[in-house]
């Protein structure tokens, strides 16, 4: 089986585009993720409509603006020019003080302020109200307890955990590994596969004295190889380059990565036993594996976020689970015991996939 | 070893796809260091025969005996004695011609003295040692398949399949490739040749033409044309094919 692990490193090295998907990708897209794609509330252009215009008002605009997530772009006078900032797309946050905010304030125990949000971006519309409704809910505490009294509404505290600070960076590794060895382990192998069968040469390798579990462990062995090494790549650069930690225990994250990765090739040797070209594989990874693994996994958009059907297709995307686990790994640092189902449903896809392809390629065989 | 010593025999081979009858009832032997012609139209079984052959598929019934292995029970054994190659070459464009013929030789599990000879040996003889280097992508196509043609018999295998081996070459080369055929049946592989060419079918030793399944003649060139009252295997293909 040398020979042959040996010659499929001289087709990927000869392969320029194989180069670039296999090394110039996983830099890229973490480089990109990290520094260009950036979901971090940073200077968020906001507008205040103050109708009661107070010391507590004033302090609370005081608060936001000071905290270097916000920036004023205008101070509104009336209702009216709420809906033309949001159309101009000027400011993505309007706060509305109602009237005589502080009088009510003390006399009644509570006062009302409006968050307007612009949700053309769910995510980061989530997280400005959320940014907001944290500033205002701590200066409401610091107020009641400087004037003494027991405050009369619930006060919700939010403290972000794992990620302190919310470094989408943190969000993105996850989801940038997981891609990164489904790209390598299944369009990379299912193409390579394909093409043995498009250029005649599998029919060769099959009356050769190799056995079919020889020819595919030669094809699929050097992708593991690379898909390990692009992880280690990967882990590497989320440390040193953006001092990303790993809390829990490396072993287990490479272990699980490699359960992942032969789940992944197993799928790949499926769709090349389905697909007829390198076209049509590449196209059935990409479009039958990749996007729905962006879309659906929870990396990029969360899951709890989309309507119930797609929820119920993001459980059978083994990515998510994989994401879900990777998290666990690296920023909460916690053992196996707290994802031990997640890793049974991959484990378990792995299995199942593992069989569907050896029944398809004896299939073939016959 | 004697020249008269059947390198390949099929007894009452059948084999079935469903309702469909691919190969009905086959009956033929092949001997030592001969060269045979195996016709027919498209569709008409041979592809099915070969595979059998070559172990790749199981017969539904019947028997292949294959360099003396049964090829439903011993197909690894049958697998080390056979050579192919089939009209799109079998070779790896983007690999060079001496790594072609490492990979092949090292899956036939030829020592690396044994790999290095027999590629010295073949390139000197098709004159071709200064390319040794080369991407194959760059060799034209007459050459490549010269090239095929000596990695499938690098292991020297009882039996060389060729499935339409000279598709898309010109005549000059097409005639310089049966001269290597003939060289290697000289040397006692037995040469099991698949053509839509019927000048190529007249090179044969023997010839069987396959039509729905069976095989229809089986003879030498001359006996067939005589049989059938015609001058050339054209006219006798399209008689026994129009069946």
């Amino acid at each position: 089986m040398w020979p042959f692990i040996k010659k499929e490193f001289f087709h990927i090295f000869r392969d320029i585009r194989s180069m670039v998907i296999l090394f110039g990708m996983p830099v890229a897209q973490v480089l990109l993720f990290g520094f260009a794609i950036t979901t971090d509330i940073k200077d968020v252009p906001i507008a205040i409509l103050d109708h009661s215009k107070d010391h507590v008002t004033r302090e609370i605009t005081s608060k936001l603006l000071s905290s270097g997530y916000f920036k004023l772009e205008s101070n509104l006078k009336s209702n009216d020019g709420i809906g033309n900032s949001f159309k101009r797309g000027s400011v993505k946050e309007v706060i509305v003080f109602e009237d005589n905010f502080a009088k009510k304030l003390e006399k009644e125990g509570s006062a009302n302020v409006q968050l307007i949000l612009d949700a053309s971006e769910p995510n980061t519309a989530t997280m400005i109200n959320a940014y907001t409704t944290g500033i205002i809910n701590t200066h409401t505490m610091q107020m009641m307890k400087t004037a003494g009294k027991i405050p009369m509404s619930i006060i919700t505290e939010s403290k972000m955990l794992y990620n302190p600070e919310l470094k989408s960076v943190y969000m993105f590794v996850p989801g940038v590994i997981t891609i990164i060895l489904m790209l390598v382990s299944t369009m990379m192998t299912s193409i390579s596969i394909t093409r043995e069968k498009e250029m005649g040469t599998m029919e060769a390798l099959l009356v050769s004295p190799l056995k079919p579990i020889q020819i595919i462990l030669g094809k699929v062995i050097p992708y593991i190889l690379l898909s390990f090494i692009n992880l280690i790549v990967i882990l590497l650069m989320a440390r040193f380059v953006f001092g990303m930690p790993i809390q829990g225990n490396v072993v287990l994250l490479l272990l699980e990565s490699i359960m992942f990765i032969v789940m992944a090739l197993a799928l790949g040797i499926l769709i090349s036993a389905v697909s007829k070209s390198q076209q049509q594989a590449m196209l059935l990874s990409m479009f039958g594996l990749l996007l729905p693994t962006i879309m659906l996994s929870g990396f990029i958009f969360p899951v709890e976020n989309m309507p119930y059907i797609l929820q119920l297709i993001s459980h059978v995307m083994p990515s998510k689970w994989f994401i879900i686990i990777v998290k666990a790994i690296m920023l909460k640092g916690v053992g196996i015991a707290y994802f031990w189902k997640e890793t049974l449903i991959i484990f378990g896809t792995t299995i199942f996939l593992i069989a569907m392809s050896v029944k398809k390629f004896k299939l073939r065989l016959e | 070893m004697n020249k008269e010593e059947n390198i390949i025999v099929v007894e009452n081979l059948v084999k079935k796809f469903g309702n469909f009858v691919a190969n009905d009832n086959l009956n033929f032997e092949v001997k030592k260091g001969e060269i045979f012609g195996f016709l027919g139209a498209n569709g008409a079984g041979k592809t099915t025969a070969i595979k059998i052959l070559s172990g790749l598929s199981k017969p539904t019934s019947g028997k292949a005996i294959v360099a003396g292995f049964d090829v439903s029970r011993e197909t690894d054994e049958v697998k080390k004695n056979i050579g192919y190659m089939s009209q799109r070459f079998s070779l790896y464009d983007d690999l060079t011609v001496k790594e072609n013929f490492r990979f092949y030789g090292g899956i036939y599990r030829l020592s690396n003295k044994e790999i290095r000879e027999k590629t010295e040996f073949m390139l000197n003889k098709l004159g071709m040692t200064d390319y040794r280097d080369m991407l194959l992508k760059k060799i034209p196509l007459g050459w490549k398949q010269k090239l095929a043609f000596s990695v499938a018999g690098m292991h020297d295998p009882a039996v060389v399949f060729l499935d339409e081996p000279t598709g898309g070459v010109d005549p000059i080369t097409r005639r310089q490739f049966w001269e290597m055929i003939y060289e290697k049946a000289d040397e006692g592989t037995t040469v099991f040749v698949t053509t839509h060419y019927m000048d190529e079918a007249e090179y044969c030793q023997r010839v069987s033409i396959m039509a729905e399944g069976r095989i229809e003649a089986l003879d030498t060139p001359a006996m067939l044309k005589k049989q059938f009252g015609v001058k050339t295997m054209d006219e006798v293909f399209v008689k026994i094919a129009r069946v």
